[in-house]
């Protein structure tokens, strides 16, 4: 067994409602240590208000190699943003 | 100049709790903060210091508020800084040295566990300005609380090793406890009016958390025997002075500086 704890990515909701964003991560030997640590570790200056923790080894990336094949096709497709429709002048602002 | 506590309408008495609970909370948010850079894990680091920092945040308050009932326009900083160890009014557990990570934790734990207690029961203490600076701190003790008990359990319960060390923390700290709830004519006096608990009647609840966690830790709660005292009414261990001399050194060499 390895004496070193293993690594959790956190991810922190802040205070406005939004989505969960990565902060970083840390070392913890469970979940919930995890979660003790990531409140003191990345929410000191109140910048959250809920916290996910995840094992590093149980997130899976992309390879940084495939990227060309991943990505690039998407480069030359203007037509899936949606800036080809006319508003109209009721709706007003969007 | 030592301060003995009066029956008397003065404000003496309430003065003399005041100190007690912010200087409980300043020498031990110092001992916590001895740890910074030191501590055994980062992020254990970083926890210590969190609470190191929430006690001297309360000990702002208490120490402010003492200043304001004493009446002689000394101010928190006054207090923390420019009085001698007889006059500091903190139990002697808190100024236990830190030994290994162990000791410091459950040195925590039992003064953590008495705090949140004596927090909840000051929520609704007659005086308003005591109940608003509680209800503040009683949630940053809680967490401490959840913290240090966590990790009594995590080490008590853990590897023969840990388990052996908490133990000893545990056997040598256990007489520092009854301190906290011994009370005197002041004490009395203040809960008789309705504005703090009795020291006494905050043991109950104390033993059912300690007892319960010890439990959990797989660690043999002591026997009640001799106990310390001395620390509130300003009778310290040899440890305090050299406590002061670093705290307040600044103070000392170079009096009046800001920064």
């Amino acid at each position: 067994m390895s004496s070193e704890w293993p690594l959790w990515e956190v991810f922190i909701r802040g205070q406005h409602g939004l989505n969960h964003r990565h902060v970083g991560s840390l070392h913890a030997p469970d979940a919930e240590m995890a979660i003790h640590n990531a409140r003191d570790v990345y929410t000191r200056r109140n910048e959250g208000v809920s916290i996910w923790v995840v094992r590093s080894t149980d997130i899976t990336a992309s390879t940084p190699s495939e990227k060309g094949p991943l990505f690039d096709p998407a480069n030359s497709k203007v037509y899936r943003h949606p800036t080809f429709f006319d508003v109209p002048d009721e709706v007003g602002h969007m | 100049m030592s301060v003995t506590p009066t029956p008397s309408g003065d404000g003496t008495v309430l003065f003399e709790f005041l100190q007690r609970m912010g200087d409980n909370a300043l020498i031990l948010g110092h001992r916590l903060s001895e740890w910074c850079g030191h501590a055994p894990a980062l992020e254990e680091d970083i926890a210590l210091a969190n609470t190191a920092l929430d006690l001297i945040g309360q000990t702002q308050l208490w120490l402010g508020l003492a200043g304001e009932v004493e009446g002689k326009g000394r101010t928190a900083d006054n207090l923390a800084y420019l009085r001698d160890a007889t006059e500091f009014r903190n139990v002697l557990l808190v100024e236990r040295p830190n030994g290994d990570f162990g000791k410091t934790l459950m040195r925590q734990f039992l003064f953590d566990a008495w705090h949140l207690v004596i927090l909840q029961a000051l929520r609704s203490a007659a005086d308003k300005r005591i109940a608003d600076i509680a209800e503040k701190a009683a949630k940053e003790v809680a967490y401490h609380l959840d913290r240090s008990r966590d990790l009594i359990v995590r080490l008590g319960d853990g590897t023969a090793e840990s388990h052996r060390r908490m133990q000893e923390a545990l056997d040598e700290l256990w007489p520092y406890t009854g301190e906290l709830f011994i009370g005197d004519t002041g004490d009395a006096e203040l809960a008789a009016a309705g504005i703090i608990p009795a020291p006494e009647s905050l043991k109950g609840a104390w033993d059912d958390v300690v007892g319960e966690t010890l439990a959990e830790a797989t660690l043999k709660k002591p026997a009640d025997g001799y106990m310390h005292k001395g620390g509130k009414r300003g009778v310290h261990t040899e440890h305090m002075g050299f406590i002061l001399a670093e705290m307040q050194f600044l103070q000392r060499a170079y009096p009046c500086a800001t920064w």
